[in-house]
């Protein structure tokens, strides 16, 4: 059972060096499917995240990538074995052109990687226009399509994204969802941090509700939306 | 027409000579802040330990009777090169990098690098001792002479060998720079390590690499303009101490963390210095016939005496900083 999973973290406890923020984290998705963690703010999303990334140590528990232990490994080593993760914020160079993030993106392999770039210009098309802008003239939304494409360039099996949306206007929100389920399509697992909670687990096979460092409710999305007391508690009624 | 070519003499090619030394060494200084965060103070002994390297090959080969039609010194240069960049990367490795890994604030990281320049220039004068040395053993300097056939010109417009490799080899830096920074794998890492260090390790780009390749750069363009300049005029222990100085003003004034500032501020910096310790006052000798009576003929107008040749750089740093405060080329905000 398992070994179906593409990510597997079973009681993860960590932090930052002091006080624990993740405490019992559980967070497992199949090949394919999206994962959306919801939750209050300081419930340890973004740490999550960052936990599964090698980005902190983790004190307790473990981290499976398609069944082999990646605990406590960091970026360099996770990127090759076909992981990827855009942060929240400063998630581009904003000094180089658009074409050269993606570039960047594409850093860990040695092949051709036209393709793939041509592959990124389709999924969001206003970026091909502006591929020799530097990221950083770019408008908030478009930024956040680079960080995306950025990541994909890896040809990832599972890409980690920290609040895709924050800050974008409703309608770029849309844009980014629906890029979301697109990358799904061409077999990436998602595992996403959402604040507009029940956008996202509209579209999320697996929703996650943390709260203070651990699981609170974890189902389908579709379930965790009809749960009378997710829905109290969490998305504001 | 004798008053203009002495300014072409002193003011633009003697400009253009200090502006490309301090130009190579300044895109290093830039690119180590850029990458490493930090100001490398003991960039100036890199120059001279480099151009010490390449004092000692030059002996080696004179002695063992070679001879070439450029002086030697310049046909060795990238042995020294090569020392200078294997040295930089050990001191980085014994000196920089354990204080990097503990996660050490910059301050601590640049008095780290003050006290690698007192050990090398300690160490330089060692081995060498504290008297100047000339690259020409056996070898005699060429100077050009080029006569001005305009009027009554007496005097000739006078550049060395050494000015002519040196300005040759600072455009072809200027044009392998570009071509490395915006069209290799390891050069747009190395802009994406210094834009966004955090983003470039997420990437996976080898950071360990990039830093190499910094001090591999940094190391041999400051041993290029330590013995091209030693050629120029002779090598001393503290030659490239005294232009440490003008050097960081000239990457600051370019814009910390980018190379083309960094050329760009070691050329106007160069410039500044020759123009404002020019006798301005030479200029005016041609019109000492027409001169009203009046006025004194005045015999010495200079911005500043060449004593205070130092103060230059700094002058035109503030004055630079006050218009644009991240430099000319937008560079690094504090």
């Amino acid at each position: 059972m398992s070994g179906d999973y593409l990510i597997e973290a079973k009681g993860l406890f960590g932090g930052y060096g002091g006080a624990d923020i993740l405490r019992g984290v559980d967070i497992a998705i199949r090949r394919d499917q999206i994962g959306v963690i919801v939750g209050p703010n300081g419930a340890g999303k973004s740490t999550t995240l960052k936990a599964l990334f090698g980005l902190l140590t983790v004190r307790e528990g473990t981290v499976q990538l398609n069944g082999t232990d990646i605990t406590n490994a960091p970026p360099e080593k996770l990127v090759p074995l076909g992981m990827a993760y855009v942060p929240q914020e400063l998630n581009v160079f904003g000094t180089l052109t658009v074409e050269e993030n993606l570039e960047m993106g594409a850093y860990v392999r040695r092949d051709d990687f036209r393709d793939s770039l041509d592959h990124i210009y389709t999924i969001f098309p206003p970026l091909a226009d502006k591929k020799d802008q530097a990221a950083g003239e770019l408008s908030g939304g478009q930024r956040q399509m680079v960080a995306m494409g950025r990541a994909l360039m890896s040809e990832p099996s599972l890409i980690l994204l920290d609040e895709p949306t924050a800050g974008l206007s409703p309608l770029y929100m849309d844009q980014i969802f629906d890029r979301v389920v697109a990358i799904r399509k061409n077999g990436v697992g998602v595992l996403m941090v959402e604040q507009n909670a029940k956008q996202a687990l509209a579209f999320a096979d697996v929703g996650f509700v943390l709260a203070q460092g651990d699981n609170r409710f974890t189902d389908t999305g579709a379930a965790l939306i009809a749960d009378p007391d997710v829905a109290k508690s969490f998305l504001g009624g | 027409m004798d008053e203009l070519i002495f300014f072409i003499n002193k003011v633009l090619i003697n400009g253009t000579v200090i502006g490309s030394i301090y130009a190579l060494g300044a895109v290093g200084v830039t690119l180590i802040f850029g990458i490493l965060r930090f100001a490398h103070f003991a960039h100036g002994d890199l120059m001279t330990v480099g151009a010490m390297f390449a004092l000692i090959v030059t002996a080696l080969a004179a002695s063992a009777g070679f001879t070439a039609p450029v002086p030697m010194g310049f046909i060795v240069m990238p042995v020294a090169m090569a020392a200078t960049a294997v040295l930089a990367i050990g001191l980085d490795h014994v000196f920089y990098k354990p204080l990097r890994d503990k996660g050490t604030r910059p301050v601590v990281m640049v008095m780290a690098s003050i006290g690698v320049t007192l050990m090398l220039q300690g160490v330089v004068r060692l081995f060498a001792g504290t008297q100047s040395r000339s690259f020409y053993i056996g070898e005699q300097k060429d100077i050009f002479r080029i006569a001005v056939p305009i009027g009554d010109a007496r005097r000739t417009i006078t550049i060395t060998e050494p000015q002519i490799l040196l300005i040759v080899f600072t455009a072809i830096v200027v044009v392998a720079l570009h071509y490395f920074l915006t069209r290799t794998r390891r050069g747009k890492a190395m802009r994406a390590v210094s834009d966004n260090p955090d983003l470039a390790r997420v990437s996976g780009i080898d950071t360990q690499m990039v830093v190499r390749t910094t001090w591999i750069i940094g190391g041999g363009l400051a041993a290029a303009a330590g013995t091209l300049l030693s050629l120029d005029v002779v090598l001393k222990p503290d030659l490239s101490f005294n232009l440490l100085l003008p050097i960081f003003a000239a990457a600051i004034v370019g814009g910390i963390g980018q190379p083309f500032g960094a050329i760009a501020g070691g050329f106007i910096v160069g410039f500044a210095e020759t123009v404002s310790i020019f006798n301005w006052a030479l200029l005016l000798r041609p019109f000492r016939d027409i001169w009203p009576e009046a006025i004194e003929f005045p015999t010495r107008i200079a911005f500043v005496p060449t004593e205070y040749k130092l103060a230059v750089p700094f002058f035109i740093l503030i004055a630079v900083l006050i218009w644009r405060p991240t430099g000319i080329f937008k560079g690094r905000q504090f």
